[in-house]
């Protein structure tokens, strides 16, 4: 979607107002994704953030410069399909090195493994068979900036998130050939990027191995049929369906099966939620302790894509509010739409199914909006039953914000 | 890894040329604050983790720069960091 900067200034200048068909509240939706995330963000973050683009990319809201954190301005969410340079860039530590096509191997091994061997970019890409597979890609952290009581951390907004089709080979094809043993118990992931300091721990994460092993786990190579961006994790990246972006690990250049819990900060002191607050099916036991166990699955969720807080809607000319909704792989069963502030809920028109660990796009039109003021939510639920929550499930690192939307929006 | 990094063509990403417009608020600590933490990082973490942090907060995340992170902050300019923080960027 073409964002035409002269319209845009036309627009804010009339103060969000709409006029026209449909297609002006994309326009409106333009003018006012102008703002650099929610309100509710910590007002720090708001000021601290700007648009900016990194090579590559379009302007996205920079959170941090370095390393480099930026989310993808909401507006973007309305195509199907997140293009490679509006994808959102998150990194954890600063030593981000420009791989070398032709010089990056892919070490395969670890001592749960029988043969360990090495793999050049070409050798991945025509030794193995090729697959795809439709995904959302999510920080844990996503809408972290939500939080209240606010907690620190990288304050996103909604833009920590895109979907892709990606393609590359099977992780339990590449396993296959290195041959695990019987007491293979996780596969852990390292990347080619690391810290600036040597006692900084670097970031590596392991999954358990009967979801590495999984058909639809994959190392990609492709993003939306082009190589993967630099940003991105340029040659080769981990896809873990369904699961959240932490344990897609960028850069990849080793892939080692082990017997034993991998230890290290990133498993074992960050990326953990507290037992029996969220409903989950994947569980990553041997990592669990007493106390928490590290995120696994997205949880289900939704999100307008292209209604904000103060968008204004002409009255009696039909209108469509648009949105996506994704959960941890089950599938989206239902979105429901209010538009009295949860009094009562229609179905929304749900959208082609790309795949169950794809977003579903979801439309619902308003035929005739008569003048007022109007709370606008959404809520999706899956195919397993499991529905968005009202209020945040707080936990101090922030992850799992699934609260149900509710934007306040005025026709007139 | 460290046999694979010679053979890469690594260029440890350098500071963007935006991130020095990064400025952080005027006052007693500033230099200790800046010469500490832009080692690891922009400074733009800290105004974005504002203004909600009070002292505990702003201590918990120093302590957790120095213990999980690593980073080498002397013991005497911690309090120096953690009052600028808390002054300027704390909880009013």
């Amino acid at each position: 979607m073409v964002f035409d900067r002269r319209e845009f200034l036309k627009a804010s200048a009339s103060g969000l107002v709409v006029a026209g068909t449909g297609s002006a509240l994309s326009m409106a939706a333009s003018a006012a994704d102008s703002t650099l995330g929610p309100a509710a963000l910590p007002a720090g973050a708001l000021q601290s953030s700007v648009l900016e683009a990194l090579p590559g990319k379009v302007a996205l809201i920079k959170k941090s410069y370095r390393p480099p954190n930026f989310e993808t301005p909401v507006r973007y969410f309305n195509e199907p399909f997140t293009s490679n340079d509006a994808f959102f860039v998150r990194y954890h530590l600063a030593g981000i090195p420009k791989v070398d096509a032709a010089a990056w191997r892919l070490s395969v091994g670890g001592e749960a493994a029988e043969k360990p061997f090495e793999l050049t970019l070409d050798q991945l890409r025509r030794e193995f068979q090729a697959v795809e597979v439709a995904a959302v890609c999510q920080c844990s952290g996503n809408r972290r900036g939500l939080s209240d009581p606010h907690v620190p951390g990288v304050e996103w907004g909604y833009g920590a998130m895109g979907n892709a089709n990606w393609k590359g080979v099977r992780l339990k094809d590449v396993l296959a050939r290195a041959g695990l043993k019987k007491e293979a118990l996780e596969i852990v992931f390292d990347g080619a990027d690391g810290p600036v300091f040597d006692k900084t721990p670097d970031f590596v994460k392991s999954v358990p191995v009967w979801k590495a092993t999984d058909e639809n786990t994959i190392l990609a190579y492709e993003m939306n049929g082009e190589a993967l961006p630099h940003w991105n994790g340029y040659p080769v990246r981990v896809i873990v369906p369904g699961w959240t972006a932490t344990y897609w690990m960028k850069h990849l250049i080793s892939v080692r099966a082990v017997s034993e819990p991998y230890k290290g900060f990133w498993m074992e002191k960050a990326y953990r939620i507290p037992k029996g607050k969220f409903a989950l099916v994947d569980r990553f036991i041997s990592q669990e302790t007493d106390a928490n166990t590290p995120i696994t699955e997205m949880v289900v969720n939704s999100l307008f894509t292209n209604l904000y807080e103060g968008s204004v809607l002409p009255a009696g000319k039909p209108a469509v509010l648009r949105g996506i909704a994704w959960d941890g792989g089950y599938g989206i069963r239902a979105v429901e739409v209010s538009i009295d502030g949860g009094a009562s809920w229609r179905p929304a028109d749900l959208g082609m199914d790309l795949g169950r660990f794809s977003w579903r796009q979801w439309t619902y039109a308003l035929p005739e909006p008569k003048p007022g003021n109007y709370a606008v939510m959404a809520k999706a639920t899956n195919r397993i039953g499991a529905s968005q929550a009202f209020e945040l499930v707080f936990n101090p690192p922030g992850y799992h914000n699934n609260v149900v939307q509710r934007i306040n929006v005025k026709v007139a | 890894m460290e046999k694979f990094l010679l053979a890469v063509l690594i260029a440890a990403a350098p500071a963007l040329a935006d991130e020095s417009m990064v400025k952080l608020a005027d006052g007693d600590g500033k230099q200790v604050v800046e010469a500490n933490c832009v080692t690891c990082h922009s400074l733009d973490y800290i105004p974005m983790n504002s203004v909600f942090l009070d002292r505990k907060g702003w201590d918990a995340t120093v302590t957790k720069m120095i213990k999980a992170m690593g980073a080498p902050i002397r013991n005497e300019d911690v309090p120096v960091i953690v009052d600028y923080l808390v002054r300027y960027y704390g909880k009013p």
